[in-house]
């Protein structure tokens, strides 16, 4: 397997000094659908910033399917897609115009070029609004109308910078799907996100950023595997008292609502059996947060930012 | 990238920048045509025809080569300058800055925009000096070489502008404070000639009066300078600005962190 980005010792200061990427090593295979994790400030931006030539680096090599982007830079780019975390496309130009001019600037001639905007703007439902100004598109449209721009010269590499910020479940969910056909089509797939959910459902391989250094880089159901314990919230019979659980922490949040951890090791019939002796019923029950959070909390030590942003 | 690429890219970026004014024809062309009709009026029948001769022409027919020069000058250098930095300002130019555009062909791009509405406005403005007065032409290839050079040269002013500019206003300092006094002061509404010897030697300094004068040979078949030192001129300042938006470009300032 070709090694799409190779990332080493990756470092990054701005002016007065800030140390964004404190030597960074990365490796995204070719096919992968890859998620690169962090806090608000850890350097995710900046790391694809540097990838895309938008930001200067400080040191390290950046190489994207072996060329590299102090020696090579337009054939790096030329493998590249990417979908910015901010709007920034021409809000006054229609969405055609937009879609057919990005093309240009890899080479794609206009006629391929309309093609292609149809295609795309069909299958990301905004064909309707090929002729309207950018400006005119809700939030989700213009997501939508980043990631059909930046396929139009058909990258091998799209790299996605909180792709479904700010976008509902549905359209979230329709997005997954649509990056899930591209993925399956080959198409390597790297991907920043605040949803932990999306990263866990959509993931093979993950890298943690945090305060400029990669904390942990491995594939995702090894990751997952490493976490020792969850807790699960169920939704229980009015009760006065928190009910004891021998061999688990519980804790009572409000008169129905009971939280248990549980470790891997232990079962939970126990905890249902336990309930039951004391004549307690479940309604229902759900994990209290998804596992890569409890997992990104540990690592990271800052979840609270995280969770907020979690739906 | 192919010579191929590179080409389909400028032509991309030349279209992208005809569409934008064209788009907005209401605020880019007509204005320099009302402009152009109100110095006629004023200037040319008016005080003008008051004023009597001027290098042996009318004087109406004396400024018409430099009112269609001043409108070139002012539309090359406002439409690079606004429309790089309003894709600096949309972040849009980072369209172009992760594609595998390479430097030389966005600062042709924009040049070539520049030019475009330069040239266009100039011929409007001149479609309406028509209805004014009968324009002669001495010799068309010098009309075309200095207004093409003039256009470019302005078009790389509007740029460097840009680049640097952190605010809409800083894309406004430079037309108010330093172009607009040039233009006036470049030889459009007066030979230089007719200046004490002093203020013809400060008027030397200025490079819009080369630019006016080689214009007006095309036309007239009179100039108060030299046709190659005013190309030779013309020539050094877009030699020099290219070099100097190219380097701008190419390390990124105002456009990468």
């Amino acid at each position: 397997m070709k090694k799409a980005l190779e990332i080493s010792n990756l470092e990054k200061i701005y002016k007065g000094g800030f140390k964004a990427l404190k030597g960074i090593d990365l490796t995204v295979e070719q096919g992968d659908f890859f998620a690169l994790l962090g806090p608000n400030g850890a350097g995710k931006s900046t790391t694809i910033g540097v990838i895309t030539s938008l930001v200067n680096k400080t040191a390290g090599t950046v190489k994207v399917f072996g060329h590299d982007i102090d020696q090579e830079l337009e054939q790096a780019k030329s493998y590249l897609g990417l979908v910015p975390q901010e709007f920034n496309f021409n809000q006054f130009e229609a969405l055609l115009t937009i879609l057919v001019n990005q093309a240009g600037y890899y080479g794609v001639e206009r006629p391929l070029a309309f093609e292609r905007a149809e295609k795309y703007l069909k299958q990301l439902d905004l064909w309707d609004k090929r002729n309207d100004a950018g400006r005119m598109l809700s939030g989700g449209m213009k997501r939508r109308l980043m990631i059909a721009r930046a396929l139009m010269h058909e990258p091998q590499v799209l790299i996605l910078d909180e792709p479904t910020a700010g976008v509902d479940i549905e359209l979230r969910r329709s997005m997954w799907e649509f990056l899930r056909e591209l993925n399956q089509q080959g198409i390597t797939i790297i991907l920043t996100t605040h949803y932990l959910e999306e990263a866990e459902m959509l993931c093979r391989n993950i890298a943690i950023i945090d305060s400029g250094i990669i904390v942990k880089n491995t594939d995702m159901k090894s990751l997952l595997a490493t976490l020792d314990q969850e807790t699960i919230v169920l939704d229980i019979e009015k009760v006065d008292v928190s009910p004891q659980l021998e061999g688990f922490v519980t804790r009572l949040t409000d008169d129905h609502t009971l939280e248990v951890d549980i470790k891997k090791s232990e079962l939970i019939n126990d905890v249902f059996a336990q309930l039951s002796a004391q004549n307690i019923n479940v309604h229902s029950m759900r994990n209290k947060s998804n596992r890569l959070e409890e997992l990104f909390v540990s690592l990271v030590g800052s979840g609270l930012e995280v969770n907020q942003e979690m739906n | 990238m192919s010579s191929k690429v590179n080409a389909i890219a400028l032509k991309s970026i030349l279209y992208k920048e005809i569409n934008r004014f064209m788009r907005i024809w209401v605020q880019t062309l007509v204005p320099p045509a009302i402009t152009i009709s109100l110095y006629f009026v004023i200037f040319g029948s008016l005080i003008g025809s008051r004023i009597g001769e001027m290098g042996g022409f009318d004087y109406m027919s004396f400024i018409v080569p430099g009112l269609i020069m001043m409108s070139v000058i002012t539309n090359s250098y406002s439409n690079v300058a606004s429309s790089f930095f309003s894709a600096k300002w949309q972040r849009n130019v980072e369209e172009m800055l992760v594609a595998p555009v390479p430097n030389w062909v966005i600062v042709a791009g924009y040049v070539g925009g520049g030019m475009a509405r330069g040239i266009l406005v100039g011929t409007i403005v001149t479609l309406v000096s028509l209805l004014f007065v009968d324009i002669q032409i001495h010799n068309i290839w010098v009309i075309i070489a200095t207004v093409s050079l003039t256009s470019a040269t302005f078009a790389l002013g509007g740029l460097i502008n840009a680049v640097f500019a952190g605010s809409f206003d800083d894309i406004s300092i430079i037309p108010t404070f330093i172009l607009t006094p040039l233009t006036y002061l470049g030889g459009v509404f007066y030979s230089i000639s007719l200046l004490p010897e002093f203020w013809q030697g400060v008027s030397q300094l200025n490079p819009i009066v080369y630019m006016v004068n080689a214009f007006r040979y095309g036309f007239l078949g009179i100039s108060d300078v030299s046709l190659t030192l005013a190309f030779s001129v013309i020539l050094t300042f877009i030699i020099t600005l290219f070099i100097i938006a190219m380097t701008l470009i190419s390390k990124g300032i105002g456009l990468r962190s």
